[in-house]
């Protein structure tokens, strides 16, 4: 389609008209949750099912990074054992779903928010304190 | 903005300042053309960066080195004096099982002191600007005399109200169990202490460490005091001679026993009931503070408590020290003006003139507050209980002592020899000083005044950064002395 940019023209061409910002939800604990609502910026850009479904999944991949099970704590007794130095040849758990974030959030920006003339940032680039969502301004050519 | 070619004379002499006011460049550009810069040359935290951004430590690092050399003197004594005589007499496997417990403690102290704490990146300018704008919202119009009230959100975790402060100097509403550290001037996530025997913050990415190294050395001077013991024993039973070189490992061993094995069972005891140093001081899930308080982060099990603080996963570094510096991101300030500031020129120029207003003040301030200083900054003894036996390896972590003389009953026995940072109010920032005013949330008003000055010089730009990481302590008490005089004047 010839209306679609890439993400890198738009970052580089189009103003941008604001930033919002989905804070944290710490209603279940320091676990890393985004709030789910719907920012009203947001009301004349995209869908709130569909914004909500992506920061639920946000949410999802999250609590897997940091979820405290059986091969979570097998990783943290090896590398005790091996004095932490098994981290130089291996990622640790955290750091492979962190991948699978910034992938996720890549496709999703492709798909979904660049087409809308939206933008995510991945919430790592922010020290996980916010989800910033760059709006851009809208070109209305032929849409 | 180039002179005309036709006089190259004055056009030399000129280019100097042609070259800065040039709008073709930034204004930290005309360093960044040359190497391309790393994220921690500008990170507005006291921290010092070595091996290119890989090794973090807080700024005073003098007791950590104590504390390298008082272990590797007393096992050195150990293996040089009383190995060779077990060896042979009793197994080869005693050497052996020092050496690897030595290994392991210097590997667990190296990687508490060298790695990031959990330290919580300041907040960019437009989100400082947004969080301003949702917080003067929903506070109202302000009246002329008025004060607006301290910034705080509550938020309801499992049952319990928490209250999420504001936090002056990164711009962020913290997370919690995060705590502002004064003395490295960030913003730690699940603040333990700031130890100053490991020279850093103790937060969620190095506790497991810290917890492991302190453990471990508790084992090694049990170890030590055990064969040394056995080795005394042995030979004076043999010859009868005992020799003062034979004793001083002795004592040593002795003092650091008890002051390290202490701290390792409070520290269990915070590990199972997954609280930090930090909580347990201020009584924060205390039943004595309200009959239905209990502590919303636990699992509820003592188990699960000890294999999350212990075994679960790690979770990476939020600063990202040893990436570059891109030119379209924006940067991290100190202070919000109240507006987003996407030129990066605009804000070079801006914070240029506040730092020279800054440190001119700083200069009159120093000239008047010289006769006031003292000589070290940290090591406020007399503050808190010591314990005899100054020269013993003993307690590797000064843990804050509240403004109450008593310590935590929680503590059984625990002294920390000597270097106690005293906390004065225990609701907010933990602080060193002892001439800063009581009142923690300063108001908007003298706000730029005062802000942490290495913050300011670090985003100067045109600042030597070897100047930056390595102040001397002279300056750095200047610092915190003119920090201390603004904040009273502005009471």
């Amino acid at each position: 389609m010839a209306e679609t940019h890439s993400l890198q023209d738009m970052r580089q061409q189009a103003a941008i008209a604001a930033k919002v910002f989905i804070q944290r939800d710490y209603t279940n604990g320091t676990v890393c949750q985004f709030q789910t609502k719907f920012p009203s910026e947001l009301e004349t850009r995209i869908d709130k099912q569909q914004f909500e479904e992506t920061v639920r999944t946000l949410n999802n991949l999250y609590a897997e990074a940091e979820k405290l099970g059986g091969s979570s704590y097998l990783e943290g007794c090896l590398a005790c054992l091996t004095a932490y130095t098994i981290f130089l040849c291996m990622e640790t758990h955290y750091e492979k779903v962190l991948k699978k974030i910034a992938k996720f959030i890549q496709e999703q920006n492709d798909k979904i928010y660049a087409p809308r003339g939206l933008l995510l940032t991945d919430p790592i680039e922010r020290g996980l304190r916010v989800v910033e969502v760059t709006i851009f301004e809208d070109r209305s050519l032929g849409r | 903005m180039h002179l005309g070619l036709d006089e190259p004379v004055r056009e030399c002499q000129y280019n100097p300042i042609c070259t800065r006011n040039s709008s073709s460049m930034e204004t930290s550009g005309h360093k960044k053309k040359r190497t391309p810069r790393r994220k921690w040359q500008i990170f507005p935290g006291r921290n010092r960066f070595y091996c290119n951004g890989r090794v973090m430590m807080a700024r005073q690092t003098g007791v950590f080195y104590l504390t390298l050399i008082l272990i590797m003197v007393t096992s050195g004594l150990f293996f040089a004096f009383d190995c060779p005589f077990l060896a042979s007499n009793l197994t080869p496997a005693i050497p052996v099982i020092g050496g690897v417990l030595f290994v392991f403690v210097l590997g667990m102290l190296f990687r508490a002191s060298f790695s990031d704490p959990g330290v919580l990146p300041r907040a960019t300018p437009d989100e400082a600007a947004d969080l301003e704008r949702q917080i003067d919202a929903s506070n109202g119009p302000s009246g002329p005399g008025y004060r607006p009230p301290p910034r705080i959100r509550e938020v309801v975790i499992n049952g319990q109200t928490v209250k999420l402060k504001y936090c002056f100097t990164c711009k962020i509403f913290r997370p919690p169990r995060a705590s502002h550290c004064s003395l490295c001037d960030n913003c730690v996530e699940r603040f333990d202490h700031h130890c100053p025997w490991v020279g850093n913050c103790v937060g969620k990415r190095n506790y497991r460490f810290f917890y492991l190294f302190i453990l471990s050395l508790s084992f090694l001077t049990v170890f030590i005091f055990a064969f040394v013991i056995t080795h005394v024993i042995l030979r004076s039973n043999r010859t009868g001679f005992l020799s003062a070189l034979k004793d001083s490992p002795v004592l040593v061993c002795f003092f650091s026993v008890w002051s390290i094995m202490g701290l390792s069972g409070f520290h269990t005891y915070l590990i199972s009931s997954n609280q930090t140093t930090n909580e347990d001081i201020k009584g924060s899930w205390s039943t004595k503070r309200a009959k239905d308080n209990y502590n919303p982060y636990s699992y509820g099990n003592i188990l699960t408590n000890c294999c999350a603080a212990l075994c679960g996963p790690l979770p990476p570094s939020l600063i990202d020290r040893r990436g570059y510096i891109q030119p379209d991101t924006p940067q991290p300030v100190s202070h919000s003006n109240g507006s987003c500031m996407y030129n990066s020129t605009q804000l070079q120029s801006h914070m240029c003139d506040q730092e020279h207003c800054i440190q001119s003040t700083k200069f009159v301030l120093q000239a008047a507050a010289t006769p006031l200083l003292h000589s070290d900054p940290v090591m406020m003894g007399g503050e808190g209980p010591t314990l005899p036996g100054k020269s013993s390896l003993g307690g590797p972590c000064a843990s804050l002592t509240p403004s109450q003389p008593s310590l935590p009953s929680s503590m059984p026995g625990l002294g920390c020899a000597g270097d106690m940072l005293t906390l004065r109010d225990p609701d907010t920032h933990c602080h060193h000083h002892h001439f800063v005013s009581p009142e923690e949330t300063p108001s908007p008003g003298p706000m730029p005044l005062t802000l942490p000055c290495p913050a300011h010089m670090t985003h100067g730009g045109h600042m030597n950064p070897a100047q930056l990481y390595d102040p001397a302590s002279q300056d750095s008490l200047h610092e915190d002395s003119v920090r201390g005089l603004v904040k009273l004047s502005s009471v």
